[in-house]
């Protein structure tokens, strides 16, 4: 009832209900404000909806994933039998997409999450530190700024070699300096406050401060930015993929799919192009849900 | 201002020479020893140790990073080692082609997406600035190797209106009639990340100036939208070209991608043939010329925004 209303009022008037909602706490506003998001709510949607299809490609996909016959090679989309048609192989795409699925989410989104924990973890203490420390851990990050970064992930997989453990090696190293800036500016910008100021003069160390104190402030930014970033990640390993430097065949990997449907793009364009979709479609939703949370929980900007 | 110039040209030479370090040690994160990629399989010992004193790579590390640089420095690269040819002069021809193809998609990228960030700005809250940024934010998420591929099926296959291999006659991309039809795929397929990043740039920069008070006083004295549209592109210009500038750094060093869908002869290209004959000097050399031109772009987009921007006076 209160929701309606508040979403019937005019805009001057909305203050008054999200000012009374505000002891309930800022995440329960950034939760409200999410869920009101249809935009974020839908991609959020798609997201799980091909989460849960990836987890249980064993139990969803119709055929084996590696098993396919030459006789059968190159079946347009919409065979009957083959819904999404066969590869240059004669294995079924549906199933492909199904566990290709799986190793690109992994290659997407394992090198944001450990580099969120070696970036954040570094930025924080650089920027909880300042001095030599802060000086130390930024001067090598701005080494690593200096590679563009497909540039950088190129050369890292390029030198050791191909394989999906080299090419999340290589895309952790290019998250870890970006989360490293972010959360270094953050932590400054909380450790410059006044409560800060107040729990140090109350005799509280480092750590509790740390724990208290500033976690609670900075995680949120870092997290969200880090979310951003999985789709940059989503991207650039299936293109390590394409590349031929992160999976290799017969593995099912989007990337990989991309390359070796390549030559059939010229008689059968709509099957060379469906692993790109599923990249793409990926991404833009991790793009857009992103956005949705920046947006709900930066309120000034 | 001077003493801005010259401590950020100063500070790029420590970053240069990191650079250089990294690039370096690729050679020894890779696989194997270094020897094994230049001596014959089946080479006898003492040729092994021969080579090995030839290359230098008895000796200590520090000591090897510093004959390296020293060699660097006058412009040697080393030889490739698939195809004997010094590297410098495989990657300057390459580096030709790619930053043509950048440069127009850099420009190509700027045009539609400060048409596209701008509308969004102006007609804030619309459908005009919903369309403008789904256009951007598909742009940033799309792969573009993909982008690139369905380019060919519907503008080379389907309606075949342009070329979609190669840079033309010659193999070389040069600016005439005859080349640049061959642009045109490559050209489109690099400008969607940038597009998509400059329109979500300048909408952001433009809503924020709209709302200084600047913009108010300049409507109540009866500033007709033509003359506050200059006003807002004046202020805007720092940030929107800082990204710009970036951005071409990004595109020459992030153009592999592309470059292998349409075989555009660039350092990309370069790259990719370099990476799977397992030729280290030739990718460590491109890999070292294309981060040392990023570098001096860096130095060269922070300066002028020092120049354009006098409140920036760091």
């Amino acid at each position: 009832m209160t929701l309606i209303a508040a979403k019937d009022t005019p805009a001057t008037d909305t203050r008054a209900p999200e000012k009374a909602e505000r002891p309930q706490g800022y995440w329960h506003g950034v939760a409200k404000r999410v869920l009101r998001d249809k935009a974020t709510m839908f991609c959020l949607l798609v997201l799980l909806l091909m989460f849960l299809a990836i987890v249980f490609a064993p139990l969803i996909a119709p055929y084996d994933p590696y098993v396919g016959s030459i006789a059968r090679r190159l079946k347009p989309v919409g065979t009957p039998g083959y819904l999404l048609g066969t590869d240059e192989l004669g294995r079924d795409m549906l199933t492909r997409l199904l566990y290709g699925g799986r190793l690109s989410w992994f290659i997407g989104i394992m090198p944001v999450a450990i580099a969120f924990v070696i970036g954040s973890s570094l930025g924080i203490i650089a920027g909880f530190a300042g001095g030599w420390l802060n000086m130390l851990i930024m001067r090598a990050t701005d080494v690593f700024y200096a590679f563009p970064s497909v540039l950088l992930a190129v050369a890292v997989s390029g030198a050791l070699g191909p394989g999906i453990f080299n090419a999340i090696l290589a895309l952790t190293l290019v998250f870890i300096p970006p989360l490293i800036r972010i959360s270094e500016s953050t932590t400054a910008g909380v450790r410059a406050l006044d409560y800060v100021e107040a729990a140090r003069a109350t005799g509280a160390g480092p750590f509790t401060i740390i724990r208290v104190h500033v976690l609670p402030n900075v995680m949120g930014p870092i997290f969200v930015y880090a979310t951003g970033l999985i789709s940059v990640a989503m991207i650039l390993g299936a293109g390590l993929s394409f590349l031929g430097l992160g999976t290799r065949p017969p593995e099912a990997e989007w990337g990989l799919m991309l390359n070796t449907l390549r030559t059939s793009l010229y008689n059968k364009p709509l099957l060379a192009m469906l692993p790109g979709i599923c990249i793409f479609v990926t991404s833009i939703c991790f793009n857009m849900v992103s956005d949705g949370l920046r947006g709900a929980m930066e309120v000034k900007n | 201002m001077i003493f801005y110039i010259v401590r950020r040209v100063l500070y790029s030479i420590p970053i240069a020479l990191s650079v250089g370090l990294v690039c370096f040690l690729l050679v020894y994160i890779s696989p194997g020893d270094p020897i094994s990629a230049i001596a014959p399989p089946d080479a006898p010992a003492e040729m092994i140790t021969q080579l090995r004193r030839d290359y230098g790579l008895d000796k200590p590390l520090p000591e090897q990073f510093a004959i390296w640089l020293g060699r660097v420095v006058q412009g040697d690269l080393g030889r490739s080692l698939s195809t004997g040819r010094p590297v410098w002069g495989e990657v300057s021809v390459a580096l030709k082609n790619t930053v043509s193809l950048a440069v127009a998609a850099c420009t190509l990228a700027f045009a539609i997406g400060t048409l596209l960030g701008g509308l969004a700005a102006a007609f804030r809250d619309t459908w005009v600035d919903r369309i403008a940024m789904t256009f951007a934010v598909a742009g940033v998420s799309v792969p573009h190797y993909w982008l690139g591929m369905l380019l060919v099926a519907v503008f080379a296959v389907t309606f075949p209106l342009a070329p979609s291999m190669g840079a033309g006659p010659g193999g070389t991309f040069v600016w005439d009639w005859a080349h640049l039809p061959f642009l045109i795929l490559p050209m489109v397929t690099l400008s969607a990340i940038p597009l998509g990043l400059v329109a979500r740039t300048v909408r952001g920069t433009v809503i924020e100036i709209l709302h200084q008070e600047f913009i108010t006083t300049l409507r109540g004295k009866g500033l007709r939208s033509g003359g506050i549209l200059l006003h807002v592109a004046k202020n805007a210009a720092p940030s929107v070209l800082a990204v710009m500038g970036l951005q071409l750094g990004y595109l020459m060093g992030g153009s592999i991608l592309v470059e292998t869908v349409f075989s555009w002869p660039g350092t990309g290209f370069l790259l990719n043939s370099a990476i799977f004959q397992r030729d280290i000097p030739l990718l460590q050399g491109t890999i070292l010329v294309l981060a040392l031109l990023f570098v001096a772009l860096n130095l060269v987009v922070d300066l002028g925004q020092a120049l354009l921007d006098p409140r920036i006076k760091r």
